[in-house]
């Protein structure tokens, strides 16, 4: 699972509703896969960030070289789109979880995909 | 006849397959790449031939490169009913845009092509002699010419009643072809990774074209399956999601779809079907995830959702149930998976595409779905309808009888407000497709009611 795909998911247990974002992430094993740059697209992908999520997830990572905020005029900024590329496209959690912030419920991550399945009392009507 | 002073009309050769389909695809092609949609013969419907007035050469070539449907385009030069006709057409057209093609610097070749008939070679060349009016002055170059040039001559589209005479004959520059030839390179049939109802690779790439997807687009599919239709909107660009209920699947474990194999191998899942094709960077992720109770957080970050939702034949439609809700005799998934069970109604299923379509959707962005229908018992009213979104398109695909499928292509236009606003306004919409809950039944009754009538028939 890549940390872009992190930053839009949200727990949708029964009654927990936007206090389900973010997701709380552990990774027990992360790999580095590189993806080609395309800058185009990175610069699409930073307005839809919610960078307290994504600052917090990295920090879970311990990933370094995480940029705090867009910059100005980062659509042109190389050295930034690039950060943010490695940030959101490159780093994978491949065993790990996702817990939901207000009713605990886990997720578990195996082989780098995401279970988000609950039972029918668990979801939201 | 073309009209003096008529500028930039081309004539486009479309492949005689999925008839109804291939409309919505130039539309959508065109409104991608900036150009119109403007009708210059009435009606299109089962003809190879389509005039159509197109606002550059560039945005012509930007609509090749997409389509699948379309296997050629000229700049047309004339056209009429009779050989006087196209004459007298190409006579009137302007030779100051003939010139730069023609000069004498230049090699090409002319070419015949006939629709339902053959021409013998001696009967081709009288033909080309024919045009020896029209100010050529380069070389000809069978080889690699810089130009072609080519007559269409349209005997018909019956093979059993062949006139003497062409219907139609169209005179113009060949500038590009289609992109028929992705149909066998992503034939389903070499793919690493396939399922029991894998969509067809010329229907896939249809979808995506429906779904105007393009560069650095993000296409979301919620019953991905194996991935087949993020492949197609993989090819143009664009970076997918999927997700799917079903955990095997996801995950590329299980028993195979191919037949003399027993069990799907390490290199059959999602991913590896982009690495095939070498689409692996337009990979983002899947997940398990019902699609009737979606984790993704609110906001508009979706520029297509394209999807084959199940049917209830081939593939169960599934969502996630309570422990007291389960039947007896439904597998029961370990560890991390949870008790799959209820029969998700088709009718609900779409209400919840369409809803989470109006959500997630990019304004502009589209939704394109297969609805199938039970033939005798459809109606225009009963596709489904959400206030955001409007229906573009709505394509029959024949399954059986008297069951089909339709693929249905919306356009979110109108920003998401509360959700409880629509609900009991879609209600009233959705009761007319509650028929087709039982689509399942309905798909076999025809089978079995056949079958009673043959062996009644064998036994009288």
């Amino acid at each position: 699972m890549k940390l872009l795909t992190h930053n839009l998911l949200s727990s949708h247990v029964r009654g927990v509703g936007p206090r389900g974002f973010p997701l709380r992430l552990q990774a027990t094993e992360v790999r580095v896969i590189p993806v080609e740059f395309n800058p185009d697209f990175v610069a699409r992908m930073i307005p839809k960030v919610e960078w307290a999520a994504l600052l917090e997830a990295a920090d879970h990572l311990r990933l370094v070289e995480v940029p705090k905020e867009p910059i100005q005029g980062y659509e042109q900024d190389e050295t930034f789109l690039r950060k943010m590329h490695h940030v959101l496209l490159e780093v994978e959690v491949v065993e790990g979880t996702l817990q939901c912030p207000e009713s605990g419920r886990v997720f578990p991550i195996t082989r780098g995909i995401p279970n988000m399945l609950l039972n029918e009392e668990e979801t939201e009507t | 006849m073309a009209l003096p002073g008529s500028l930039n009309r081309y004539l486009l050769l479309m492949a005689q397959e999925h008839l109804e389909f291939r409309l919505p695809e130039i539309q959508s092609l065109l409104s991608l790449f900036g150009g119109q949609f403007t009708n210059n013969q009435g009606t299109y419907g089962k003809s190879p031939f389509w005039i159509l007035t197109i606002p550059s050469e560039d945005i012509a070539r930007n609509l090749m490169k997409r389509t699948v449907c379309a296997k050629s385009i000229f700049e047309l030069w004339g056209h009429g009913k009779s050989s006087e006709e196209l004459y007298n057409s190409l006579r009137n057209y302007p030779v100051e845009k003939m010139v730069p093609f023609l000069h004498s610097d230049s090699t090409y070749k002319i070419q015949i092509h006939t629709f339902n008939k053959t021409l013998t070679q001696e009967e081709k060349v009288k033909r080309i002699d024919a045009l020896e009016f029209l100010p050529f002055e380069g070389k000809v170059n069978l080889k690699k010419p810089q130009h072609i040039f080519s007559v269409l001559e349209d005997y018909g589209l019956d093979p059993n009643c062949i006139p003497e005479n062409p219907h139609n004959i169209y005179f113009g520059r060949w500038i590009a072809d289609g992109q028929r030839e992705l149909i066998e390179s992503y034939s389903v049939k070499k793919r690493h990774y396939i399922g029991n109802t894998s969509m067809d690779a010329g229907l896939s790439f249809i979808m995506a074209n429906h779904g105007k997807v393009k560069k650095n687009d993000i296409v979301f599919d919620p019953f991905v399956g194996t991935g087949g239709l993020l492949i197609a909107s993989a090819h143009f660009g664009a970076y997918v999601y999927g997700t799917d209920i079903d955990y095997n699947t996801v995950h590329g474990l299980g028993k195979a779809s191919r037949k003399n194999q027993k069990w799907r191998g390490p290199d059959e899942n999602i991913r590896a079907n982009l690495r095939q094709y070498g689409l692996e960077k337009y990979y983002l992720d899947v997940l398990v995830s019902d699609a009737s109770k979606p984790s993704w957080k609110k906001g508009t970050y979706f520029d297509a959702i394209i999807t084959d939702p199940p049917y209830g034949i081939r593939e169960s439609t599934r969502r996630t149930g309570s422990q007291k809700e389960i039947q007896k005799g439904i597998e029961k998934c370990p560890e991390s998976h949870v008790p799959v069970s209820l029969n998700y109604h088709l009718s609900d299923m779409f209400f919840d595409l369409l809803n989470f379509a109006a959500e997630t959707l990019t304004l502009g962005g589209r939704l394109v779905y297969w609805l199938p229908i039970y033939t005798p018992e459809y109606t225009e009213e009963m596709v489904p309808w959400h206030p955001c979104l409007k229906l573009i398109s709505n394509c029959e695909q024949k399954l059986s009888s008297h069951t089909a499928r339709r693929l249905i292509t919306m356009e979110k236009v109108k920003k998401f407000e509360n959700q409880d606003q629509y609900s009991h306004l879609l209600s009233d919409q959705f009761l007319p497709y509650q028929g087709h809950n039982s689509f399942r039944e309905k798909y076999f009754s025809g089978i079995t009611k056949r079958t009673a009538k043959e062996e009644k028939s064998s036994q009288e």
